[in-house]
């Protein structure tokens, strides 16, 4: 009901703005404040749902109802805002009519900013790899200075609909449009794909149907928000799904600090904690029974070692050994069950040399990982791998650990200053001003939840080393046996030496159970298990959202408006935009429903070439008149070339798919992720260099570039709206 | 003429503002984290580079863009450059 209000409120603003009222500032604010009381009862409906769960909960209502009612009540809520939201409008579909306030703006890109995984993976990644985890946290929140200082308040005043617009405008021509057309959806695709897949997991996981149902469940959620309705709908359903995501992330890490330190703020108390789970790594690294078991996994791992020199005779030796076991085991009448056990083993032998190959590497990295110390983790607070004041080969590789950290920060800031799911965000808003003061909000916004992971991982830690670590294998808590029935590969305990006692390295740990288990961790009602993993869904389909949304404009706007037919009616576009939505959307679900199994790989080489494609472009196009078409054209060439290039000749799963069989040399001992640190100098210095080279641009390009410096000038630019 | 001198004033202080918060977004990114080692004293339980990669630049860059916004909002009615809104 109150929605429609807003909307109408916002309707009549519209025509103010259009008309050069002087009541349109006015108007703005009846609008926000129209905005506030929609979303402050939202907010109430909100938490009296969770509560009503919650006490049903009490009454005997089953994990499987709470689980589908938590699914079908969100989804059904983003699909409703869809349905209402839903327009023909182009300034209205591409960019939400341009009149989102800073503060709404801020939390829609928060929402569209954390992903699937900054919210289950992040905090594993941190419990995982402790301090270089943290280049994560600093990468995805500082890029937001790159675009609060040379992006958004620019590309806010040149008011157009896409990134690629931007370049095509800048630099004339269709060939810096259509390059951003292809390194857009490049990056948007990739990670859209990794988006979905995270939205199958979760619906899976909440409510026990198939996988591929469950993404095709997530993408009508998506769907239906965003074909309809466009950036508008994306939108107000974005900020609606930050409120889902951020109450359900603190939850359950508030109650674990409370649980563990009596103080109900994590982020600023769990420095105490990290001091004890240092002091009990050190207690756990001198361990005798840990010693025990990381011997037994060194034996293993050696063993596995003398396999893997001769494949073929171990796996025929194997295959002896069980054969004759089996018939041993027949001759003597032995009961049935071992008789069925030995001949499961005798089946259960790779069939191949290459399949045996491939499964004892595996086997042999996950023993080498368990023989060391602390489960193969670094010790958590230690910055940088190796010892700067040890001999040659530890300080070498302290320098290159800590040049992998640098660089990856390096990467991870610029791609996010370059991704054009975030970018677009800032045309939503009325001004340059508000652009400005919205990118505060964004990274406010996003710090809530990334100065609370690091509190999680170590709270987790804490409470893994010191209360599960030691126990008998009969007295584990609940969640252990819980998560180990779910998926053994997320979560599964061994007593490898048959003490009755776990030891740390007979957990083995995904990095996703860190948050997915935290509220049955603290020993939180299952309703709020159920919370957690809607805030998963909120976080991967609000990204989904805006990812979909910047392939399907780009399309529709810049290819097919832009470049094919520029007399294309408004509706025309609106309708090509929806079904190329559509496409896109069913092509992505198609590839996540395959499982890909390197997609954690692209999406984090997404922000590398984001980064070496965008970032120079967009940057000297604004702050450097000289900057001319051809050399824009060559140094996005040239930066994502170099990136492409470092990536095929160090990545394995690039290596395979370019058939790259030179051995691997890598760069100053840089890891591939971060290839953008090579890309991006080369885009600058390539664009300045090509510049320099070719003749000034036009005036009425230079026009251009004064016109978005100066939020006061009425300038060259079409003004659509 | 007028107008035009108060641009290019308007517009080499912003260059400048943004360099000064880009050193400082440096120094605390790059500067402090290269020294990570040496920086660990104890920081309130956290050793201090812990803490400002996990806490404290993610808050320092919010302060320096907000400090930005508020510069420029100032500099655009000092220099005539707001823009005409309603």
């Amino acid at each position: 009901m109150s929605f429609m209000a807003a909307k109408k409120t916002s309707h009549n603003m519209q025509n103010k703005l259009n008309s050069g009222d002087a009541q349109g500032l006015e108007s703005r604010f009846a609008f926000k404040a129209a905005l506030n009381h929609v979303y402050k009862w939202y907010a109430a409906a909100f938490l009296a749902f969770v509560l009503a769960l919650a006490v049903l909960e009490q009454f005997g209502l089953s994990r499987q109802w709470i689980g589908l009612i938590f699914l079908l009540a969100t989804i059904g809520l983003y699909a409703g805002i869809g349905i209402m939201c839903r327009t023909t409008d182009a300034a209205e579909y591409y960019v939400a009519g341009r009149r989102v306030p800073a503060v709404y703006n801020g939390m829609a890109t928060g929402a569209d900013w954390m992903s699937a995984a900054s919210f289950i993976g992040l905090a594993g990644t941190l419990y995982l790899t402790g301090y270089s985890g943290l280049a994560f946290i600093m990468g995805w929140t500082g890029g937001y200075c790159l675009v609060a200082f040379f992006l958004a308040p620019y590309l806010r005043k040149f008011g157009q609909f896409t990134i690629p617009d931007f370049l095509g405008e800048r630099y004339g021509g269709h060939i810096p449009r259509l390059l951003g057309v292809i390194a857009a959806i490049f990056c948007s695709f990739t990670y859209v794909v990794a988006q979905i897949y995270g939205v199958g997991i979760i619906t899976a996981r909440l409510t026990g149907v198939a996988f591929e149902l469950g993404i095709f469940l997530g993408l009508g959620g998506i769907l239906l928000c965003s074909f309809l309705g466009g950036m508008r709908a994306v939108t107000w359903t974005q900020v609606t799904q930050y409120l889902v995501l951020i109450v359900a992330y603190l939850l359950p890490v508030v109650w674990l600090s409370v649980k563990q330190t009596g103080v109900p703020v994590p982020q600023a108390i769990y420095g105490y904690q990290l001091q004890k789970v240092t002091a009990r790594e050190k207690e756990l690294s001198l361990d005798p029974k840990e010693l025990e078991v990381q011997q037994i996994f060194k034996q293993r791992a050696s063993d596995l070692a003398a396999k893997l020199l001769d494949p073929s005779a171990a796996l025929l030796a194997d295959r002896v050994r069980a054969t004759k076991v089996l018939s041993e085991l027949k001759a003597t009448d032995a009961p049935l069950s071992s008789i069925y056990a030995a001949d499961r083993a005798l089946t259960n032998l790779p069939k191949t040399t290459d399949a045996a190959l491939k499964g004892w590497m595996l086997e042999k990295a996950e023993a080498d990982a368990k023989s060391r110390p602390l489960n193969g983790m670094p010790p958590h607070a230690q910055q940088f791998a190796g010892d700067p004041a040890g001999d040659v080969s530890a300080r070498d590789e302290f320098d290159v650990s800590r040049r992998n950290f640098l660089a990856l920060v390096f990467c991870l800031m610029v791609g996010t200053a370059a991704l054009p799911h975030i970018l677009i965000r800032y045309y939503t808003v009325p001004s340059v001003k508000e652009a400005r003061q919205s990118v505060t909000w964004s990274l406010l916004f996003i710090v809530l939840l990334y100065i609370t992971a690091p509190a999680l991982a170590v709270l987790v830690k804490y409470e893994v080393f010191t209360l599960v670590v030691g126990t008998p294998f009969d007295q584990l808590p609940d969640w252990i046996t819980a998560w180990n029935k779910v998926d053994p590969n997320l979560l599964s305990v061994v007593d490898v030496n048959h003490d009755g006692l776990l030891q740390l390295n007979e957990l083995s740990i995904g990095g996703d159970v860190i948050m997915l288990a935290a509220p049955a961790i603290g020993g939180l009602p299952y309703v709020v298990s159920g919370l957690v993993a809607a805030g998963g869904l909120a976080a991967a389909l609000s990204t989904a959202d805006g990812l979909l949304l910047t392939i399907a404009s780009s399309l529709s706007h810049d290819v097919y408006y832009k470049m094919i037919d520029p007399n294309a009616s408004t509706a025309r576009r609106v309708t090509l935009s929806k079904v190329l939505l559509l496409v896109v959307a069913l092509g992505a679900a198609y590839v996540a429903s395959h499982k890909p199994a390197d997609i954690l790989f692209l999406v984090s080489a997404a922000f590398s070439f984001a980064a070496a494609a965008f970032f120079p472009a967009l940057t000297l196009g604004i702050f450097w008149k000289r900057a001319t078409g051809i050399a824009a054209s060559l140094g996005m060439v040239a930066g994502l070339g170099t990136t492409l290039y470092y990536m095929a000749l160090t990545q394995p799963w690039m290596r395979s798919l370019f058939k790259v069989t030179q051995p691997i040399e890598l760069w100053w001992g840089i890891q591939p992720i971060s290839a953008g640190v090579f890309g991006v100098p080369v885009g600058f210095a390539v664009i300045i260099l090509f510049s320099l080279l070719t003749r000034r641009p036009d005036p009425a390009v230079q026009d251009l570039v004064e016109y978005v410096r100066y939020p006061s000038l009425t300038g060259p630019a079409k003004h659509p709206h | 003429m007028h107008a035009n001198s108060h641009r290019q004033a308007y517009w080499r202080k912003n260059i400048r503002l943004i360099g000064i918060l880009m050193l400082i977004w440096f120094g605390v990114t790059f500067g402090m984290s290269y020294y990570a080692r040496e920086l660990s004293f104890d920081f309130f339980g956290w050793p201090f580079s812990f803490w400002m990669a996990a806490q404290g630049s993610p808050l320092v860059y919010v302060a320096i863009i907000a400090f930005y916004a508020r510069s420029l909002e100032r500099l655009d009615v000092v220099h005539g450059c707001e823009e005409n809104e309603s």
